[in-house]
């Protein structure tokens, strides 16, 4: 099977997916990663989400913002790596008490075959959390779905900064044996 | 150079329905000064935010003009988010640099675009049909037309002097300004 092919039948996204469009998110933004291929196809296909590629991860921060002054709600979809470029941005949602939705796939944990990936990877929680970004921890597929079904609440309805980690071995390990 | 004060007073005597958005410092300033609103969203943080979230705004709020008024060094810190303008080419969006070339808040040391760098060429670089450069009173008068009501996305650097007249500073209740831009507009 093709990578595409296996990551458009990955386990969680067709759910996740539901999940966005009945709970009124109409924009996702992201910096993509392979892990987030079947989602972001999903969300692209229907017109009713606004799906936006961003030149870096802050970006999505301030564009859920501006997007929830206007009545909008917004996911943020990110690799790991992504959120150490986001930690300024969360003195936004911070000190205005905004929600902030993201979902993370994560590089750097068991397997990982690009030490590169390492020190952003194992930092992700510590930095997060110690932005007042709540972390939920994903180890399953049904994990991704549960956690991101409590997500909706704690940044909707709570207002909360929340952040969905996917782990590494849910999608699998990117390999980089020639 | 411009009175940066006096010029955003011209571009926004007439702003009808339109959204507000300042990036952090002299920016936030002047806008609560000249035009305070509860439509403005005022930053007093995240520098380099102002513009993706005026393009989240403009998304979320299609049928209203949204405007930010950045300085050069806000726009410099967001400059990738041009590119990512340019490609949902939002037709209700309109950023308004204030470049001072200097970073004004910090001690008013040099900035990027005192050196080489020329935003309205990086801008539509990134895929801006419509940038603007005004030095005079006469390109000034242009501007309220150019941001407000020409189809967007359009980014007009205005070149202006240090500011002359003292800060005017809104509130630094983050939610309260988030619940009145809210309650007001949706």
């Amino acid at each position: 099977m093709s990578d595409s092919l296996a990551a458009a039948d990955d386990g969680w996204s067709a759910q996740v997916y539901d999940l966005i469009t009945h709970s009124g998110i109409s924009l996702v933004t992201t910096v993509p990663d392979a892990g987030l291929t079947s989602l972001l196809r999903l969300c692209g296909d229907d017109e009713s989400v606004c799906v936006v590629t961003l030149s870096t991860e802050e970006e999505g921060i301030g564009m859920a913002y501006g997007a929830w002054l206007g009545g909008t709600r917004a996911l943020l979809c990110l690799q790991s790596s992504g959120t150490g470029n986001c930690i300024n941005a969360l003195a936004l949602p911070a000190f205005t008490q905004s929600p902030c939705l993201m979902l993370v796939t994560m590089r750097g944990q068991e397997g990982e075959g690009n030490p590169a990936q390492l020190p952003m990877g194992r930092a992700v929680k510590n930095v997060f959390e110690a932005m007042g970004v709540v972390c939920l921890e994903a180890m399953t597929k049904e994990d991704v779905v549960r956690q991101f079904k409590q997500a909706l609440d704690m940044a909707f309805a709570e207002g909360k900064m929340v952040a969905v980690l996917i782990a590494q071995q849910v999608n699998g390990v990117k390999s980089f044996s020639k | 150079m411009l009175e940066r004060r006096k010029v955003l007073a011209h571009v926004l005597e007439k702003r009808g329905d339109a959204l507000l958005v300042s990036s952090l410092g002299t920016s936030t300033y002047d806008l609560f000064a000249v035009s305070p609103a509860d439509e403005n969203a005022y930053f007093w943080g995240a520098m380099g935010l102002a513009v993706p979230a005026g393009l989240g705004l403009a998304i979320a709020q299609p049928e209203r003009r949204v405007l930010v008024v950045a300085g050069d060094g806000d726009m410099m810190m967001g400059i990738g988010s041009l590119s990512v303008i340019a490609a949902q080419a939002p037709e209700n969006l309109g950023i308004l640099v204030l470049d001072n070339e200097m970073f004004e808040e910090t001690g008013a040391q040099s900035g990027l675009s005192a050196s080489r760098a020329d935003i309205a060429e990086i801008a539509r670089g990134s895929g801006f049909e419509k940038t603007m450069v005004a030095r005079s009173e006469d390109d000034a008068a242009k501007l309220p037309d150019f941001l407000l009501r020409q189809g967007g996305p359009v980014l007009a650097v205005v070149k202006v002097g240090p500011s002359t007249e003292k800060p005017f500073f809104p509130s630094m209740d983050g939610p309260e300004l988030v619940r009145s831009f809210r309650s007001a507009v949706i």
